[in-house]
């Protein structure tokens, strides 16, 4: 077949990049829509009004602050490294875009159905560290030093139960990759069977995306903002949007492993008639709202119990979970062939 | 075809640069991202060869956990730049031996393999990749085959776990701990202690 720089460059280029900013978009949005949603409902959960003058509604309240933020100046400070301070914000919102490359969000509609799926995402998840470690030795401070060490033990221990989680799914799923995970669940909901592992789950999420009561990264009463004190403007918009967008990402990852990601809850006609995306949709607002539910609700984690949780209590618990759930799979001659 | 030789030449020049870096840059925590980068490239040449199992493995290995306690210790330490040049020359017959033996080594593996199976540098180019995954093919070589050797590997691997934890704890005492049990189990009985105290003398 004689190459073709049209037809074999130029229009599949175009065509990736017409399906990532078709993903990419949508994203952004949501993350300032999630931002109202966030100081909305913790407005209510405090019996406050929260913002209610940009728009109907105080709506628009968002985009108004990216705008005010980003036309400041931004300051770099003279002792920091130049380089990797710039890096860094840069680093963590393009690993919060790039895990979205593999998530369908109804039958078919995924950038790229990898066989490793699930393997990727917990890669890309477990890259998110960096923009954080980076972000706190470039800045050559004591707060965003301490807040980038936190962050460093905090994510690596939680990743440890996370992997665990994910292995018990992939046992009852048989493949890494994430729409087989999701066809695995029409029958009943891996959030039902693997309830405890659903619950650990979730409670690492949290600590993986530095949301409290795990926000010791950022702990804003004793490290004054954690690794990102010495930012302004466009970098801190950046680390704004890479926060909440991987607080999207896991909650979307929440959905897929456990929550059945585009299937209706019951395949009967009114339900099965609304589209997947839909489903999807409402099941990662469900999820996002217990996110911020928890942060109006939790005091915030001392370190050391931190660490108990994460290297006592979760790792043996996902460990012992693991080697059950094989044992009643192999016991019951139910693995997936 | 093109487009699958040009990424390949991006990752590889990229993975080379960057190791060449980790050995040359002044600053040991640059050192430390560039080995990420070069780490992050060779999954990528991974991908390009079919094995997208090894390649995020490759990922979440040695960049999502071995690297960043790597990152972790190269921050905390405070190591003098100058010093550390010093013995440059001094280990540099030493480090050029090991190179040069590395290279032989190198060299052999890619004549013979040449000769032996001269099909095998076009297979490489192009993997039957969706035929299986390569996730089961590892599997079901690796728990069959390969079993005692694998759980050989396990055994080092908690041998040398074991190893560490011993070397690097010691309970100085002295540290206050927070002990939950004792905590919760608190009362109105146990919480206050009640004494006579006699007039004059005290407790």
């Amino acid at each position: 077949m004689k190459f073709s720089f049209l037809y074999d460059i130029i229009i599949p280029g175009l065509i990736i990049t017409a399906q990532i900013l078709a993903v990419v978009l949508p994203v952004l949005i949501s993350v300032a829509f999630l931002v109202y949603a966030e100081r909305k409902v913790l407005a209510l959960i405090q019996l406050r009004k929260g913002p209610n003058i940009v728009g109907p509604f105080g709506i628009l309240q968002s985009f108004a602050d990216a705008l005010k933020l980003i036309t400041k100046e931004n300051i770099i400070p003279s002792g920091s490294n130049k380089v990797v301070f710039i890096l860094a914000p840069i680093i963590t919102m393009v690993l919060s875009l790039a895990g979205w490359a593999v998530i369908p969000f109804a039958p078919g509609w995924v950038v790229s159905d990898i066989n490793v799926g699930i393997m990727y995402l917990f890669a890309v998840s477990s890259l998110g560290v960096y923009g954080i470690i980076m972000a706190g030795w470039a800045s050559n401070s004591q707060y965003p030093f301490l807040g980038a060490l936190r962050s460093a033990a905090q994510m690596v221990s939680y990743e440890v139960s996370i992997g665990f989680v994910i292995i018990t799914v992939l046992l009852c799923v048989g493949s890494l990759n994430l729409s087989k995970i999701v066809m695995a669940q029409q029958t009943v909901w891996f959030a039902i069977p693997l309830l405890p592992m659903f619950i650990i789950f979730f409670i690492s999420a949290l600590a993986e995306t530095n949301r409290l009561p795990f926000d010791l990264p950022e702990d804003e009463s004793t490290l004054v903002a954690g690794f990102f004190t010495e930012y302004s403007s466009a970098s801190f918009v950046l680390f704004f949007l890479g926060e909440y967008a991987s607080m999207i990402l896991m909650s979307s990852m929440t959905v897929i492993l456990f929550l059945g990601g585009w299937l209706p809850p019951f395949d009967i006609f009114p339900f099965n008639a609304i589209p997947g995306v839909i489903w999807f949709t409402i099941k990662i607002i469900f999820i996002l709202f217990l996110f911020i539910w928890v942060r109006g609700t939790f005091p915030r984690y001392r370190y050391d119990q931190l660490m108990r949780l994460g290297w006592k209590v979760f790792l043996p618990f996902s460990l012992f979970w693991v080697v059950a759930t094989s044992g009643f799979l192999v016991y019951f001659d139910m693995l997936p062939k | 075809m093109i487009v699958y030789s040009l990424t390949f030449y991006l990752f590889s020049s990229i993975a080379v640069l960057s190791a060449l870096m980790v050995i040359s840059a002044k600053n040991p925590v640059h050192s430390v991202l560039f080995l990420i980068l070069s780490f992050v490239n060779a999954s990528g040449l991974f991908v390009l060869l079919g094995a997208e199992f090894l390649a995020m493995i490759l990922v979440v290995v040695y960049v999502g956990a071995v690297a960043v306690l790597f990152l972790f210790v190269v921050m905390m330490l405070d190591i003098n730049y100058i010093k550390l040049r010093e013995g440059f020359l001094q280990y540099l017959p030493f480090g050029a031996l090991l190179g040069i033996v590395l290279v032989i080594e190198l060299g052999i593996l890619y004549l013979t393999d040449i000769s032996s199976n001269i099909n095998s540098s076009e297979e490489a180019l192009e993997p039957r990749i969706y035929e299986i995954e390569n996730t089961k093919m590892i599997g079901e070589i690796l728990y069959t085959k390969y079993f005692y050797l694998f759980q050989i590997c396990g055994i080092i691997l908690l041998v040398a776990m074991i190893g560490s934890i011993t070397l690097t704890l010691r309970d100085k005492g002295g540290v206050k701990r927070q002990n939950i049990d004792n905590q919760n189990s608190v009362n109105a009985l146990n919480a206050i202690d009640k004494k006579k105290v006699k007039l004059g003398e005290g407790i």
